[in-house]
């Protein structure tokens, strides 16, 4: 208890005070220096509003991914489930870096899927796909994947089928069924996917330093270049609490748009 | 389910139709199989990779098969090295996790304290902040406490951010526990330490087993918030991303692929073991 006190609120407190101090490494003093935080979001925008967008449509593209996966190893994975979501735990086992290395040898300029999408001419003869937006958002979407299947897989395996069989007996089809029992029950799982992929998403640079190129630069390589870089703590700081803040925001947002209530009553 | 009556339809109706509702039964198969196919590519790439043969420095196109990079896994300077230091880290935070996430996990799930709710809460910010939150909060601890950077921060870093997952895990298995156990055991003269090892700790190994494995996992392939607390200090996931800007060795592939292999077939093992056991049980 001691630790987790001494070594997260702790750092935290010196994290918010290094990001009101004003100076140069490895001067810094003290000064309730606000403009840290204004200065560094003016500065940061653009990477700012990347992070969320990038972090938004990587998710997005998760759940859609992960839910008919997850969906099919509930209801259809039969006695072969835990084999399936072994399936999907295995390549993380691959360190994170080496998968996100693998990206880049699949979609290098002269690997196989430019070469098929230039072939097809959905790719002009010198278009790339690696340094591109859509490279780092597909790194972030599969590096964060199993964050988003195994919450779905949870609530899914915890529907019980005799609701859905219920449904049809009361003469709902197979859509509806599923949009009024299915869904609905499966919201705390999307819930607790989302925020596992949006958070880590967010705040991730390791796609974007490996699969783009400056101009794909998300807040995360801000933060990082900063500190280790530029040695300029009280950014850096100030960035990291920017960074937390609206990612807080966003997840109050996004709980209340899907009914907090109702998710904390039904249980994750 | 509703799947089950669908054939029978399907049966009777022109095979245009026919065709129509096969694709639709069987699309979310193909679906998820193509979902799988997603996960499994890039691993693929690298298991392939790690034996190439590869020309310049960068193990990017294929060149040629060889064994060489399985034969001498750890021929490339600074490698072996850093993959101690990581295996050291994984060891010991997970160990110092272990014991430490158990005792507030038990603590959490026993006792009513003062500042229990407050404690509940703490568990869970780690496990939602960002990792580079984390990572930059402990460096500036550091730098203000003037503690250089080095083996004893990654460690410190790691238990920080291990410790909640093992509580989770360890409190999971806590909760379905039946204390009429513990009391029986009191009945028959056991005392408070004796039952807690003969009946208490048997009884939540499993989790702490789970949490300990996670722990490790977590541990060996923590990038984030190393990068930030390690100073000159070099782990595995350190290395790959030095070289991943100078050069990208196929040994770090074989490395890579090694890890996989084993972690992948040791849950193997736990799921063909469980699968019998539900079935010996049923």
């Amino acid at each position: 208890m001691a630790w987790l006190l001494l070594f997260f609120v702790v750092p935290m407190v010196y994290l918010a005070k290094m990001s009101l101090e004003q100076g140069f490494f490895p001067l810094f003093t003290f000064s309730w220096a606000w403009s840290n935080f204004s200065d560094a979001v003016s500065a940061y925008r653009p990477q700012f509003v990347r992070s969320i967008e990038y972090a938004g449509i990587a998710t997005a593209v998760a759940l859609a991914i992960s839910y008919p996966l997850a969906y099919w190893i509930a209801f259809r994975g039969g006695r072969w489930k835990n084999l399936f979501l072994l399936l999907v735990i295995a390549p993380f086992f691959v360190t994170y870096l080496i998968r996100t290395l693998a990206w880049e040898t699949i979609l290098s300029d002269n690997g196989v899927v430019v070469g098929l999408l230039r072939d097809v001419h959905i790719l002009g003869a010198d278009g790339r796909l690696l340094a591109t937006s859509a490279a780092v958002i597909a790194g972030i979407t599969y590096n964060f994947l199993p964050f988003m299947v195994l919450p779905l897989y949870v609530s899914l395996e915890q529907v019980d089928p005799r609701l859905i069989e219920a449904a049809s007996d009361l003469y709902a089809n197979r859509v509806v069924s599923f949009a009024r029992v299915t869904l609905p029950l499966s919201l705390p799982g999307v819930f607790a996917g989302v925020l596992l992929t949006f958070i880590p998403a967010a705040g991730d640079f390791i796609n974007a330093q490996l699969l783009g190129t400056p101009r794909q630069y998300m807040i995360g390589n801000v933060i990082q270049s900063q500190f280790l870089s530029l040695r300029n703590y009280p950014t850096a700081a100030a960035l990291s609490f920017v960074l937390m803040g609206s990612i807080l925001v966003l997840v109050m947002i996004f709980a209340r748009s899907l009914g907090t209530d109702r998710l904390t009553g039904a249980g994750a | 389910m509703s799947a089950v009556t669908a054939p029978a339809e399907v049966a009777r109706t022109r095979s245009p139709l026919r065709v129509l509702a096969w694709v639709r039964r069987h699309l979310l198969d193909a679906y998820a199989l193509l979902a799988l196919g997603y996960l499994f590519l890039p691993i693929a790439i690298v298991i392939a990779f790690s034996f190439n043969n590869p020309l310049g420095r960068f193990n990017y196109t294929w060149q040629g098969f060889t064994f060489h990079n399985w034969a001498h896994p750890l021929d490339y300077p600074g490698l072996s090295g850093a993959l101690r230091v990581s295996i050291e880290i994984a060891l010991l935070s997970s160990l110092i996790a272990t014991v430490l996430g158990t005792l507030i996990a038990l603590a959490l799930v026993r006792y009513r304290f003062r500042g229990s709710s407050t404690t509940n809460l703490l568990i869970f910010v780690p496990m939602t902040t960002p990792e580079i939150v984390m990572g930059t909060s402990l460096l500036t601890l550091f730098l203000n406490w003037r503690i250089p950077q080095g083996f004893g921060t990654i460690l410190i870093a790691h238990v920080a951010f291990n410790i909640s997952y093992v509580v989770v895990t360890v409190r999971a298995r806590l909760v379905g526990f039946d204390r009429h156990l513990e009391e029986a055991a009191m009945d028959l003269g056991a005392n408070e330490v004796v039952t807690f090892f003969r009946v208490t700790l048997p009884l939540i190994a499993p989790g702490i087993l789970a949490a300990s494995l996670l722990a490790f996992a977590l541990s060996i392939d923590d990038f984030v918030i190393t990068y930030f607390n390690a100073g000159t200090t070099t782990t595995f996931p350190l290395f790959v991303w030095g070289s991943a800007r100078v050069a990208v060795p196929p040994q770090i592939n074989v490395v890579g692929t090694a890890i996989f292999l084993v972690a992948v077939g040791g849950m193997l093992v736990n799921v063909v073991w469980q699968n019998r056991r539900a079935r010996l049980s049923a």
